[in-house]
């Protein structure tokens, strides 16, 4: 049971003069319950991948297995797909419209046909799973700041229960602790409901510090798909694609260089620190 | 999905006309619509057709995309041919019942024809050769006369070119929502017109507040930067004559000549 995409090619404007095409014979499998993370310089199509993966985009020539099943199929149920793929957009709190916090996180789950109790369950279910005050769910949602918009924003999608979370940069224009914190819930959502993530991000040290895999994306194909320590190996090759690896990847590198005999593995602060450690003795 | 709609219908080809000076074109393109309203008789349309295929050729654009213009007026197009038709009167040359088609109907019916599918084509190829952006730049710079008489002529192109700019960025707006919506189950194709309608406030609820948001963060960018209006401001791509303009005017000049010998003569 996984998200398998077979030879996607998508291209914009197909036919016309302003035709580019945005993914190039793509293959990857998302497995059920991993913690992936997707990067890409501005353009390369990431966001477009991502958003094949709820039928939201339709590919120009390609396959993508759900389960099992052709999402392309005709009589296959789009609305199905995207109750069980939820999908996160960039800045999502641009997409609030109702008039109190409550309904519009409700309105995905109301919108899976669910009687009000279970609706008024989920709700609150994810509003306290994003962190979100329960006591501030009558307000309207434009009174909110930036950052519990954004917490509004994605309980409205993590409120359909999806098994599949699709994040397009969830964290960008957050303070630092603000990321942290989404980041955070994100990592113990996955943990105790087994559900897979999709972290599209331009943060190494986001993806490194959360993702069990990484895929990296370059002008519609993908160049790695592995486990962050053996992608930042290539971080020549990342810089080349207007990518870099997490500072602590640089750092070690340096202090190799300097004539220490540390591994250059270390993709996050506490796994250098380990390393650096051990080295001194301690 | 949305991002197929192709707007300004601005289509890039590098032609002569692509890069002759907008102010050329606008003005070329009023002189062809009042040519279009002198002829009236078959020497006229002839030239006209002549004038019209060279241009055509000479802008490198498919002729489909010109006619996908008149898709939307063929409506109008049969209801006024149709009552110039039967309802001149004149000399009868075939009658249907209480219709008759008269000598001077038939004559108008074509004419106006011609003249509505030509006008079509005609403005088609000025915006398919022309930016929006040169478009504005060509009417601020040409009307800049009317500032004596005080019309704001700088601010009425400024708000022009904003809005133009904002259909862009608005559509890929729209996108961007629906697709959120729609990932949240939303559904904005079945229902009756009432379920549609509702079905559309998830939709136009941000599209609105992301639209003030957008003006009120342009409104300020532009007043942190001093931004007052046209007086005294240079462009960063200020148009400027060059033989070939010239050239193209000296050519709408004798067509144009042409076209009241034509007129006059015949």
């Amino acid at each position: 049971m996984a998200l398998e995409l077979k030879d996607i090619t998508y291209k914009y404007s197909a036919g016309t003069a302003y035709e580019i095409t945005a993914l190039d014979h793509i293959n990857v499998t998302f497995p059920d319950g991993e913690f992936i993370g997707i990067i890409g310089h501005t353009g390369s199509g990431k966001s477009t991948l991502v958003q094949h993966l709820n039928g939201l985009i339709k590919a120009t020539s390609g396959e993508i297995i759900y389960n099992g099943q052709n999402i392309y199929d005709k009589d296959y149920s789009m609305k199905e797909l995207r109750t069980q793929v939820g999908m996160v957009f960039q800045y999502p709190e641009h997409q609030l419209f109702e008039t109190t916090v409550y309904d519009d996180v409700a309105f995905g789950p109301k919108n899976q046909g669910l009687d009000d109790k279970d609706v008024a369950l989920r709700t609150y279910e994810a509003m306290e799973a994003v962190g979100f005050p329960q006591e501030l769910c009558d307000v309207s949602p434009f009174e909110l700041s930036g950052g519990q918009k954004r917490r509004v924003a994605i309980a409205g999608v993590m409120a359909m229960k999806p098994a599949v979370l699709i994040l397009d940069e969830p964290t960008a224009g957050l303070d630092p602790m603000g990321r942290d914190e989404i980041l955070n819930m994100l990592k113990e959502t996955h943990e105790r409901t087994g559900n897979t993530v999709i972290l599209v991000s331009h943060s190494m040290e986001d993806v490194a510090n959360y993702a069990d895999r990484i895929i990296v994306i370059d002008k519609g194909q993908i160049k790695y798909n592995d486990t962050p320590k053996n992608v930042f190996k290539h971080y020549k090759d990342l810089e080349k694609m207007g990518l870099a690896a997490p500072q602590v990847t640089y750092f070690m590198n340096d202090l190799k260089n300097a004539g220490m005999p540390v591994s250059t593995d270390a993709t996050t602060v506490q796994e250098a620190r380990d390393e650096i450690l051990k080295l001194m003795g301690r | 999905m949305l991002r197929d709609i192709t707007l300004g219908q601005y289509y890039p080809a590098d032609s002569i006309l692509h890069k002759l000076d907008p102010r050329v074109k606008l003005f070329g393109t009023l002189i062809y619509i009042i040519s279009l309203f002198l002829f009236d008789n078959i020497w006229g349309i002839l030239w006209i057709t002549l004038a019209l295929v060279c241009v055509v050729r000479l802008s490198k654009v498919p002729f489909s995309f010109m006619i996908r213009g008149l898709r939307s007026i063929i409506i109008l197009l049969i209801v006024a041919g149709v009552f110039n038709l039967f309802l001149t009167p004149g000399q009868e040359i075939a009658s249907f019942g209480i219709f008759k088609i008269t000598m001077e109907g038939l004559r108008n019916a074509s004419l106006m024809t011609v003249r509505m599918v030509y006008l079509i084509i005609g403005t088609s190829i000025m915006t398919l050769t022309t930016t929006p952006n040169q478009l504005t730049d060509g009417l601020e710079k040409s009307l800049h006369g009317l500032t004596k008489l005080n019309v704001p002529v700088h601010e009425i192109a400024m708000m022009m070119s904003i809005a133009l700019r904002f259909i862009p960025i608005l559509i890929e707006e729209t996108d961007k929502i629906m697709k959120a919506q729609m990932a949240r189950g939303a559904d904005f194709e079945s229902g009756n017109i009432f379920q549609k309608a509702r079905n559309m406030v998830p939709l136009l609820v941000p599209l609105f507040v992301s639209a003030f948001r957008r003006a009120y963060d342009l409104a300020q960018a532009m007043e942190a930067r001093c931004y007052n209006g046209g007086e005294g401001r240079t462009k960063m791509k200020p148009l400027k004559y060059v033989s070939r303009d010239r050239n193209a005017y000296i050519l709408i000049f004798v067509a144009f000549v042409v076209t009241i010998v034509l007129k006059v003569v015949l």
